[in-house]
């Protein structure tokens, strides 16, 4: 490496010594013209053990990390989705913008429980579920049993496909089990501004409110295009205007759960005595 | 130096903006502007992403080997973004739903790319910082104008709020679907590029 390297800067040339020649000898240019080539200090970072060695150590640093602070805000990431279920439970509630969730949520819903092949429930023992998609597929249908001041509620997690992903539901029911006390929608990647108006329309979920699920033994909740409900029908409700996929969905979904529920719907109204609603009105005890 | 600086500030916001001029991050700009909220934590989003990766590539710039450069970019930025969103996850939880799938988008987005390829594989992490800074601020800066006009005529609102009065409605006026739709998007970004090309004549294609 003694020797050093001196480029002509006229024409390219390079010549090889401890000093540049007095003349170009391509193109005649004078000893000024002549710059000393600085080899790069250090790795050839062009070499393929380099390329190969830099990039498995970058894997190597890259995957730790990441692993590292997943594994370290996993207990935080997880309370927050249990936290964010629940907030959605008590908003079927009408319970909006609860500051305190945890809290008011022990309050208000009393059993976890899940439904019998006879409609009846049993009490739930395993852990607080955030995943109903899932229960859902294997059979496990959970019913939320909550106590409102003094009146009987019961909550249904719902699940289905909107237009671009996974949408979701809760339905709270009156003691008749038929009766709509309140209902929350949420999605995953529904349009700002049209599908994704099934979460944020305080209007649309309210409009729910107060209608009936059950017509004659099935489902008869509907999700009908935008303007076209029949005002005097118990069973029908408006679209979100311009996102009739969604509102599709939406309906697609009301039915697809609420059908699974029907022995728990039509069944009688819990323990004998305990019964708060109007049942024979609204469904049929045989 | 200083004035170096200030270039890499400031170019990228109007003369040299990336969604208008150099064409870059046009399908987020379509997918995230229906409304002006998301445009807005979008257009943040996105400035503290590149300007950080800009740094990041800008220290490492002397080792990647120029084989793998492209890789080694799209490693760094993957990696960042999948933390920043597993903190959001833990620590503002309520920010990451509003986020959902636009943070994932941030790692395709080409002005990303772009800027670490063009910019900070050349220079230095202080002027990176302010060159990714610069080019957050001009992409978030035409996402704001696209998602005023097309959450005002497509909703009547403005981050949620009714500007349009009810008699307006009462008195036959109509809020404009068109606007909310996707290719409303592309025809804006065509009219801002027009407003644009025609103060900056310089930019105009012979």
């Amino acid at each position: 490496m003694a020797t050093k390297k001196f480029k002509c800067k006229v024409c390219g040339y390079v010549h090889e010594g401890n000093e540049a020649p007095e003349k170009c000898p391509l193109c005649g240019a004078p000893k000024s013209e002549f710059e000393e080539i600085v080899e790069k200090k250090g790795l050839d970072t062009g070499s393929n053990v380099y390329t190969i060695v830099y990039a498995a150590v970058m894997v190597v640093i890259v995957a730790f990390l990441l692993v590292f602070v997943s594994s370290t805000l996993k207990a935080r990431q997880d309370a927050n989705v249990v936290n964010d279920t629940k907030k959605q439970i008590l908003t079927s509630l009408n319970m909006r913008n609860v500051s305190d969730v945890a809290a008011t949520y022990d309050k208000y819903i009393k059993a976890d429980m899940l439904m019998q092949a006879d409609g009846t429930l049993a009490e739930y023992d395993g852990e607080f579920n955030t995943s109903y998609s899932t229960e859902f597929k294997e059979g496990n249908l959970h019913v939320f049993e909550a106590d409102v001041d003094g009146q009987r509620k019961f909550i249904i997690p719902m699940n289905g496909q909107g237009l671009w992903g996974a949408i979701w539901g809760y339905v709270a029911l009156d003691a008749d089990r038929t009766t709509v006390n309140g209902i929350y929608f949420s999605h995953a990647s529904e349009t700002p501004g049209l599908g994704a108006e099934i979460k944020e329309s305080v209007k649309f979920q309210e409009s729910f409110q107060g209608k009936m699920v059950v017509d004659n033994g099935e489902v008869g909740l509907k999700v009908v295009k935008a303007g076209k409900a029949d005002k005097n029908s118990p069973f029908q409700v408006d679209g979100v205007t311009g996102a009739t996929m969604t509102s599709n969905g939406v309906d697609a979904m009301i039915n697809k759960v609420l059908s699974a529920y029907i022995p728990f719907l039509t069944g009688q109204c819990g323990k004998e005595g305990e019964c708060s609603g109007d049942c024979e009105k609204h469904h049929n005890v045989e | 130096m200083a004035n170096k600086n200030n270039e890499a500030l400031k170019q990228p916001i109007w003369v040299n903006n990336p969604v208008v001029v150099q064409i870059l991050g046009i399908c987020s700009a379509l997918a995230v502007t229906s409304q002006l909220k998301p445009a807005i934590v979008m257009g943040l989003s996105v400035t503290i992403i590149v300007a950080m990766s800009n740094v990041i590539i800008s220290l490492l710039r002397n080792t990647i080997p120029n084989r793998i450069r492209i890789i080694v970019q799209l490693v760094v930025v993957a990696a960042l973004v999948t933390i920043v969103s597993e903190i959001l996850k833990a620590f503002a939880y309520d920010v990451s739903v509003q986020l959902s799938v636009y943070i994932g988008l941030i790692i395709t987005n080409c002005i990303l790319m772009g800027r670490l390829e063009a910019f900070a594989m050349q220079n230095g992490p202080w002027e990176s910082f302010l060159d990714g800074i610069g080019n957050g601020l001009g992409y978030a800066a035409i996402l704001v104008v696209v998602a005023f006009v097309r959450e005002l005529f497509g909703s009547g609102k403005l981050l949620g709020f009714q500007v349009v009065p009810q008699w307006c409605y009462d008195h036959g006026y109509l809020n404009n679907g068109f606007m909310i739709m996707a290719p409303m998007a592309l025809i804006l970004v065509g009219c801002v590029i027009w407003i644009h090309r025609s103060i900056n004549k310089d930019l105009q294609e012979k």
